[in-house]
């Protein structure tokens, strides 16, 4: 069994060697960073909303971390400043992506804060975007003869309306559009904090 | 962290790698002598039948449910592939929204398609190079329907809407209970079979199978921990996991297969033993930090960036012992990739593993990654890694494992052929026109002068024809599983040889 034992503790050895690298490390580093004075606990509208993200899979194609003017210009697409470990405080699960088949969303909020511009740009991406490749999302919808109380109607660009119906946003959608506003992390940091 | 701190650690980390090194030298793991080397060749027909015996059925079992997934998964990437350039098709049902169906795609194929047919393949080749039968593979069988119970609950999970949220982590942990229990039940086996071995020697291939066999359980328990992660460490961590599912498990899965076909098929034994052993210290150092080049340019410790980078760099080592030797092992026998399908498959995987992971190296660069982070040439380059290298050498090994676990040749010579080409041509379509669409969407975003809107305007044609490569791919894989299944009912002619792609000419 001497071939083996080896094996196993080398391999174990060099597991561990990764594992405090990149997890043991960055949490002894991290767990006592503070949020920052300006960013709000979420909502339990927002997190609400924030599971409707993450069960439609929007991170795969939206990133939530502008990179730094020195290396890409994420802040002259108006994504703003580079983020922080602080900006991430309340996250959990963390929502960073790796994709940006569609534009950073970290200050999506504070760029398009109309929820009226939420709920028609779900229901139908290219009647504001033309050219989006972004998925339309009518299950997050309902188109009914005529609206009734507290029903949430959603004002579409004219062409975009089903005929002879109006569209109800659904309180997912509600939900997704609070969590996406109160996206906004513009408030100041220090810089280079936790780099 | 400050500076001391990351030096000191460097240095332990330094120092403990050389120190393993040193300990396994003196403990003559470097042979003179090509004795372990041989072990491929030294068993007798009598000990290869009850061999294979043994594992038959438990690895039919395994590469059943692989064929399955795979078939399921192409199905599902296929549709998350026209969905990217089609975005109003198929919306009305939200489990078949792209952020599901994609999601559905990488499941499958990262815990359907690829433990199963390494798992299948690994059974295979335990008795044969441990030189006794397969023990305990009645715990693999049980293993085995657990894990696959687990996998179809978390697909249901990810189609219903259930989620960690996590990218490669999304199967709720509830759920991952049972794949977690089905993996340690899969892996009971070889330590069985260790225990019961005939052989003085451990030949590389079990030590690339045995250490990942132990890497995987652990990666999967800590990745899924829950409530313990938060924030950017969540991030770090799970970029951790997802690299090192790659490196840590399927890799060293398929190059465990890789060195036993390899040899085998070609009749001489691998070139340097001795450098395979180094290829294998270095991958296990190198590979498991390589995470954090994910993370570049964004809001983790600037330390733990450098370091996967640096990592990542490093990774040549392993790889290039790994492709000179392969190489140095093939020469004067390329004329073999004519007629066995199994080499082919192989041969060309193996190379795909060169490129994808010099590529993989390269684009961990700063100045790379600050081009290919975020686009489509991200997605290439891990299709090329898990596809060009992991699923084309698993296709070889099953051409050669399924006539020994059926004790009957693959009916349709020409099936094989099909799929092979039908996969080299769908797979060249879909990397290179991915890459070359990943890069200018990269450019088209770094440039502050154009909309962002010009960088997914112009993917378009790309994406296009990666659903071109990705329906040529899906087409080669309904003929191999068609294959599989003919073979399975024992269609076609009892032939005792094997199935050739091409008649040998006597004396070939």
């Amino acid at each position: 069994m001497h071939d083996e034992l080896k094996l196993l503790s080398g391999a174990m050895i060099t597991l561990a060697l990764a594992t405090s690298a990149l997890v043991v490390l960055p949490f002894m580093q991290l767990k006592n960073v503070e949020p920052p004075t300006a960013l709000k606990p979420y909502t339990s509208a927002q997190l609400r909303g924030r599971e409707v993200y993450i069960k439609n899979g929007c991170i795969y194609c939206h990133s939530q971390q502008p990179r730094d003017k020195a290396q890409a210009p994420d802040d002259k697409r108006g994504w703003g400043r580079a983020s922080v470990a602080a900006d991430y405080y309340y996250d959990r699960p963390h929502l960073l992506g790796t994709m940006r088949t569609g534009p950073d969303l970290f200050n999506i909020g504070a760029r398009q804060p109309s929820a009226d511009w939420h709920l028609g740009h779900l229901y139908q991406p290219r009647a504001y975007t033309p050219g989006s490749i972004m998925p339309s999302y009518p299950f997050l919808f309902e188109a009914k003869e005529k609206a009734d109380s507290g029903d949430r109607v959603v004002n579409l660009p004219p062409g975009y309306k089903p005929i002879g119906k109006v569209v109800i946003a659904s309180q997912e959608a509600l939900d997704l559009v609070a969590y996406l506003q109160g996206l906004d992390h513009t408030y100041p940091v220090m810089e280079g904090k936790a780099k | 962290m400050d500076t001391v701190s990351i030096l000191l650690s460097s240095f332990v980390l330094s120092i403990t790698g050389l120190f393993a090194f040193v300990w396994s030298l003196r403990k003559r793991l470097f042979d003179a002598t090509s004795e372990a080397a041989n072990i491929v060749f030294t068993d007798d027909e009598a000990q290869r039948e009850e061999a294979d015996r043994s594992s038959a059925f438990v690895c039919f079992v395994l590469l059943s449910c692989a064929v399955v997934w795979l078939l399921a998964g192409s199905l599902a990437g296929l549709t998350s592939s026209i969905k990217l350039h089609e975005p109003d098709w198929l919306t009305q049902q939200a489990w078949l929204t792209f952020g599901r169906i994609r999601t559905i795609h990488l499941n499958i194929i990262a815990y359907g398609w690829a433990p199963m047919a390494a798992f299948g393949v690994a059974n295979w080749m335990l008795p044969r190079l441990l030189k006794t039968p397969l023990q305990g593979a009645r715990f693999a069988i049980l293993g085995c329907m657990l894990w696959n119970a687990g996998l179809i609950a978390g697909v249901g999970c990810i189609a219903a809407g259930i989620s960690d949220g996590l990218e490669w982590l999304e199967i709720p942990w509830q759920v991952d209970i049972l794949i977690v229990i089905g993996g340690a039940l899969m892996g009971l086996p070889l330590v069985y079979t260790l225990q019961a071995r005939k052989t003085g020697h451990l030949y590389v291939s079990i030590w690339y199978m045995g250490a990942a066999l132990f890497w995987f359980p652990i990666l999967f328990l800590i990745g899924n921990l829950p409530t313990l992660h938060f924030g950017v460490e969540q991030a770090t961590m799970n970029w951790w996991f997802g690299h090192n599912v790659l490196g840590l498990f399927y890799t060293p899965m398929a190059l465990a297969s890789v060195y036993y076909f390899l040899p085998k098929i070609i009749g001489r034994p691998v070139q340097s033993y001795n450098l395979s052993l180094l290829g294998f210290w270095t991958l296990a150092f190198f590979y498991g930090q390589v995470g954090g080049h994910h993370l570049v340019g964004g809001p983790v410790p600037g330390w733990l960036t450098t370091l996967s980078i640096v990592q990542s760099v490093m990774m040549i080592v392993p790889v290039l012992a790994f492709s000179v030797n392969q190489h140095l092992t093939m020469r004067g026998h390329f004329k073999h990739l004519i007629y066995s399908p199994t080499l082919r498959f192989i041969v060309l995987g193996g190379m795909m593993y060169t490129l994808s992971s010099l590529q993989g190296s390269v684009e961990a660069i700063r100045s790379v990654n600050t081009v290919t982070h975020f686009t489509h040439f991200t997605v290439a380059h891990a299709h090329l890694g898990l596809y060009g290298f992991f699923t084309m050498v698993m296709f070889g090994s099953i051409y050669f494992v399924m006539p020994r676990v059926m004790s009957w040749e693959w009916p349709y010579p020409w099936l094989i052929a099909a799929h092979f080409w039908l996969v080299v041509l769908g797979f060249s379509i879909y990397f290179i026109g991915l890459t070359i669409g990943g890069w200018l969407q990269g450019m088209a975003m770094l440039d502050a002068n154009q909309p962002f809107m010009e960088s997914v305007k112009l993917t378009i044609p790309y994406l296009q024809s990666r659903s071109l490569g990705g329906a040529i791919m899906t087409l080669g894989h309904f003929v191999f599983a068609y294959h599989f299944i003919a073979m399975a009912l024992r269609h076609g002619p009892s032939r005792t040889g094997a199935a050739l792609l091409h008649v040998r000419p006597a004396g070939a």
